[in-house]
């Protein structure tokens, strides 16, 4: 006869989104359901209503609409707090850089009314920002890629000049183009302003192979996980679409290196262009959770759900090990739902 | 020249590099190879095995080393020690 206790939790995830340039939600919450320590009960939280998580089988048990992040903080805490008010909800994990900044505004208010995050500080947040990175590498010895924030599509020329072609130009929170001229780089300019606004950011470009590593740090400097990833099949948006564990010491001491500078709180993404002669360069950090952070969980070190207990006050073991060569493969699936479902979340905004 | 500690081979010459992520395929010769380089064996016990399990002159199994070689090294396989 065996026995076991687990503990109940209601966690609320957003980032249902699982299209080609998939959110992390549904990752996220595939590892939390796998700890065996919890009896979950899982609130998606969705900005559209054909995000596919929210009509996934075994995913969420209940959906609810929240605003845009452009809203602001009054609107999300008072959805947030209807949503809590029949919930009950534990911890909230966030999932999207956009709404990020919000939430870590409003994670105070959220820990008075019971409901934890595991966030980093605004200040964590804003340097490893874009705009800020390559100051960040400086002050705690990365290498980053020299790059130019801009306002105005006429200053692409001469940042073009002094880095030389081709250039990186990237969006404030996503998408960048490589640009071998500047027809093309200016096309690239108005796109990315256009979706995501201004300022734009010109990057040198680096040549080698793109490594990503996802990490998770306690908040006090030390690193929880942090596991390598190779994309091998890249979608024509630069999303992973299959992907394979690495065993490179280097690259966990530059994550770890990464924590214990910033004493980052919560999960990240590093990209990384390592170059033919071995050098690492930081491309971005992204501060949460990657869409392929499942292949964490495969690989024997649960992100999310260390994440959770993290966000509980619990003390957390770092990971010591885990699974080389083990890969991911993303897939396409036609789900059937009908439309009443689909009417239910558009008009009631709930699931 | 010191092949790379943590490489996998597999007895069907499937070769993984943990390192980076890149995979290759080798013939069972490149697979028999790369096996006796990883137990650490110099290149006149490599061709003194090789030579007794396959049919190759000595001079014809050295061009073919040095040309595997390069192959190992070109796709950063192999260090030099």
């Amino acid at each position: 006869m065996s026995s076991s206790i687990k503990r109940k939790l209601t966690v609320a995830v957003t980032g249902l989104n699982a299209v080609d340039s998939p959110g992390p939600g549904v990752a996220v919450i595939r590892g939390i359901r796998d700890c065996e320590d919890f009896d979950v009960r899982i609130i998606g939280l969705s900005y559209e209503s054909l995000e596919p998580g929210i009509y996934m089988e075994g995913i969420a048990d209940k959906v609810y609409q929240i605003p845009y992040p452009a809203a602001g903080t009054d609107t999300l805490m008072s959805r947030l707090e209807y949503i809590h008010s029949v919930e009950k909800i534990d911890v909230i994990i966030p999932n999207f850089d956009a709404e990020l900044h919000n939430f870590i505004k409003i994670s105070k208010q959220l820990k008075e009314i019971g409901i934890a995050t595991f966030l980093p500080s605004n200040e964590q947040f804003e340097a490893r920002d874009k705009v800020n990175l390559f100051k960040f590498g400086e002050k705690h010895g990365f290498l980053i890629p020299r790059d130019k924030t801009i306002y105005d599509v006429s200053e692409l020329a001469g940042v073009a000049k002094e880095f030389e072609y081709p250039i990186v130009v990237k969006g404030k929170y996503y998408e960048a183009t490589v640009a071998y001229t500047l027809e093309q780089a200016q096309k690239a300019y108005h796109k990315l302003n256009a979706k995501w606004g201004l300022p734009i950011i010109v990057q040198e470009f680096i040549s080698g192979t793109e490594v990503n590593i996802a990490a998770l740090g306690d908040g006090e400097g030390n690193t929880i996980s942090a596991v390598p990833m190779r994309k091998l099949f890249i979608t024509d948006k630069g999303k992973a679409w299959a992907g394979i564990t690495l065993e490179e010491q280097s690259l966990i001491d530059l994550a770890s290196k990464f924590i214990s500078a910033t004493k980052w709180r919560g999960g990240f993404e590093i990209e990384i262009m390592r170059t033919n002669d071995g050098k690492p360069y930081i491309m971005e950090v992204n501060p949460r959770f990657p869409a392929w952070i499942y292949l964490t969980v495969g690989a024997g070190q649960n992100q999310p759900a260390s994440l959770v207990k993290l966000a509980l006050g619990e003390k957390v073991e770092p990971y010591t090990s885990y699974a080389v060569g083990k890969l991911f493969i993303r897939y396409a699936w036609d789900l059937i739902t009908d439309v009443s479902e689909f009417q239910k979340i558009s008009a009631f905004g709930e699931l | 020249m010191k092949i790379n500690s943590n490489l996998a081979v597999s007895d069907s010459g499937f070769i993984f590099n943990p390192s980076n992520g890149d995979s290759f395929s080798t013939n069972a010769v490149g697979a028999d190879i790369i096996r006796l380089m990883k137990e650490g064996k110099k290149l006149t016990e490599i061709k003194k095995e090789m030579s007794a399990k396959y049919d190759v002159e000595p001079g014809a199994f050295e061009k073919d080393y040095e040309d595997f070689i390069s192959q190992l090294q070109d796709h950063f396989l192999v260090s030099h020690v």
